[in-house]
């Protein structure tokens, strides 16, 4: 595996403050297929880490893994120091998780999918108060002055009544962001959040998503194609093919001159397809 | 004609009183079919593979099983094994029809639960909620569109049905105009014309009824809300229990 000095470095840092995330050996199959095999890496606190490879390579389950919507076939993530996918029964043996549990550790985890996947059954202000009230127990007003805070920040305070449906897909995507904010995730993982949206929509998103991360210290897992957005927002990027990390270091130093000859493969056809 | 309008006027208290009865057969048996339709689809989508078949054998035994054999059941045999008897055979016939029209509303909540998209669930999941919030604040809102037409077939079946409480002597609407005829034969087609656009009219109220409820659930989720007409064309899947 080819790293650089920065990363290293990020490597020593984390090991200091202790990793907000961290794959031991994790392994995921469908069946026959081996999705993720071993794989290890860790995520500081605060750090915002872009995730990149080809169709297949993994991404998504990575971030499915840790939103808990999959098992691990086997190996442990740990999250914030805790086991994500298992739990120390009365003996400290460590055993899969439970429902109980898994709530406690979700509540530090948040996702925006590619596909929005807003509530139609609600409007826009409902939808992002509708968990903190009844997952947080936040009042109704409590909740509707968050729900507003984040609206704003997402560049749509006079959307709060509009239906989802009547929406535009970079509308929809703010509105994911702004409920995925709301319930206080201290990581966000975001999976191609602007590979659905027509191109004239897709700044927009990646704006709002720039302003958080400049303004936040919220750990961010995020997979994209589009270099740009991660050069801005991140300052890790890992390149997986075949659920393995075949290269890391920082966006400037990976994207310029990449070592591995399948990144540089990867690179160019992401420049050429887009 | 003015033979048939004396007619009329003589029957009317009599038919009114088996309405009432048609009408309290016909809610309270659609109340507890749609309790019951929960509970058994709810359960056939249990991770736990005892209280799936649990549901799967209630629901295709009364499936499978006829509704009057079920009423003769709860009134004749019902109090020799079990030693129980309802006070009122109205009661069986209540019990007989939720149970029935409750298995074949089990599957209507299955297939309306199915056809909510599973990145709704998966956002359900993000957002950390319980199972029950899942289910109570996302998908079953969303599900009842999908549900309210096929509800509305199986209502509409469980009124017609609701007639074979005769067998059982629960005097309701079509009791009511074979008394009639009993008592006068001449008036056989006077009585039984007008119970057969009683009926009619009963079933188009409910056809109307649920009609809306279709088409507010379905703009409430921003969908096309479906083209008014006089009567839906009946689906041959939905076939009776009777
Ligand atoms: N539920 C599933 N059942 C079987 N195979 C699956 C399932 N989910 C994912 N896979 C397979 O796992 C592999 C990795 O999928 P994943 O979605 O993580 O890739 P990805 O890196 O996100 O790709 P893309 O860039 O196309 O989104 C693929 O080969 C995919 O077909
Ligand atoms: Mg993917």
């Amino acid at each position: 595996m080819a790293t650089d000095t920065t990363a290293a470095q990020v490597e020593t840092d984390t090991q200091a403050l202790g990793p907000v995330v961290n794959f031991d050996k994790v392994v995921k199959r469908y069946g026959e297929l081996t999705v993720l095999d071993e794989l290890d890496f860790s995520v500081k606190p605060g750090e915002r880490v872009t995730l990149i490879g080809p169709s297949g390579s993994g991404k998504t389950t990575i971030l499915r893994l840790l939103m808990t919507l999959e098992k691990v076939t086997d190996g442990v993530i740990w999250v914030e120091g805790e086991p994500l996918s298992h739990m120390r029964d009365s003996g400290g043996e460590l055993v899969p998780a439970n429902e109980a549990y898994l709530r406690q550790m979700r509540k530090r985890i948040g996702m925006v999918f590619q596909q929005f996947n807003l509530f139609p059954n609600m409007n826009v202000l409902r939808n992002i108060t509708e968990a903190p009230v009844h997952v947080l127990g936040l009042s109704k007003d409590e909740a509707a002055v968050r729900a507003r805070e984040l609206l704003e920040l997402v560049g749509l305070s006079d959307k709060e009544n509009a239906h989802p449906s009547k929406l535009s897909g970079g509308q929809q995507q703010r509105v994911a962001i702004a409920r995925a904010l709301a319930m206080r995730p201290d990581i966000l993982l975001l999976d191609e959040v602007t590979s659905a949206l027509d191109p004239e929509l897709v700044a927009d998103v990646q704006n709002v998503l720039r302003d958080i991360a400049s303004s936040t210290d919220i750990t961010m897992l995020i997979v994209t194609h589009e270099m740009h957005f991660a050069r801005d927002v991140s300052q890790r990027v890992l390149m997986f093919d075949k659920g393995k990390i075949i290269e890391e270091g920082t966006p400037e130093r990976l994207f310029s001159e990449p070592r591995e000859e399948r990144t540089q493969k990867f690179l160019r056809a992401v420049l050429e397809g887009r | 004609m003015g033979d048939f309008f004396t007619t009329f006027a003589d029957a009317l208290p009599q038919l009114l009183s088996g309405i009432r009865i048609t009408l309290i057969l016909t809610a309270s048996g659609a109340v507890l079919a749609l309790v019951l339709s929960f509970l058994f689809g709810l359960m056939s989508r249990s991770r736990s593979i005892m209280v799936r078949g649990t549901s799967r054998v209630i629901v295709e035994f009364f499936r499978g099983t006829s509704l009057v054999v079920q009423l003769f059941w709860f009134v004749y045999a019902m109090p020799i094994v079990t030693g129980f008897q309802l006070d009122d055979p109205v009661y069986a016939g209540i019990i007989a029809l939720g149970l029935n029209y409750g298995a074949y509303g089990a599957e209507v909540v299955r297939g309306g639960l199915n056809a909510v998209p599973q990145a709704q669930w998966e956002a359900t999941i993000a957002l950390n909620m319980t199972p029950l919030q899942r289910l109570r604040l996302v998908i079953v809102p969303q599900a009842m569109a999908e549900m309210i037409p096929p509800f509305g077939n199986l209502l509409i079946q469980l009124l017609k049905a609701s007639s074979l409480v005769v067998l059982v002597g629960i005097a309701d609407l079509s009791f009511e105009a074979e008394k009639i005829r009993l008592t006068n034969a001449t008036e056989a087609t006077a009585a039984f014309s007008i119970s057969l656009v009683l009926y009619f009219v009963l079933a188009w109220l409910l056809n109307t009824g649920m009609r809306a409820w279709e088409g507010h659930a379905k703009a409430k989720l921003g969908r096309p809300v479906p083209r008014k007409r006089l009567l839906q064309p009946v689906r041959a899947d939905q076939g009776g229990a009777v």
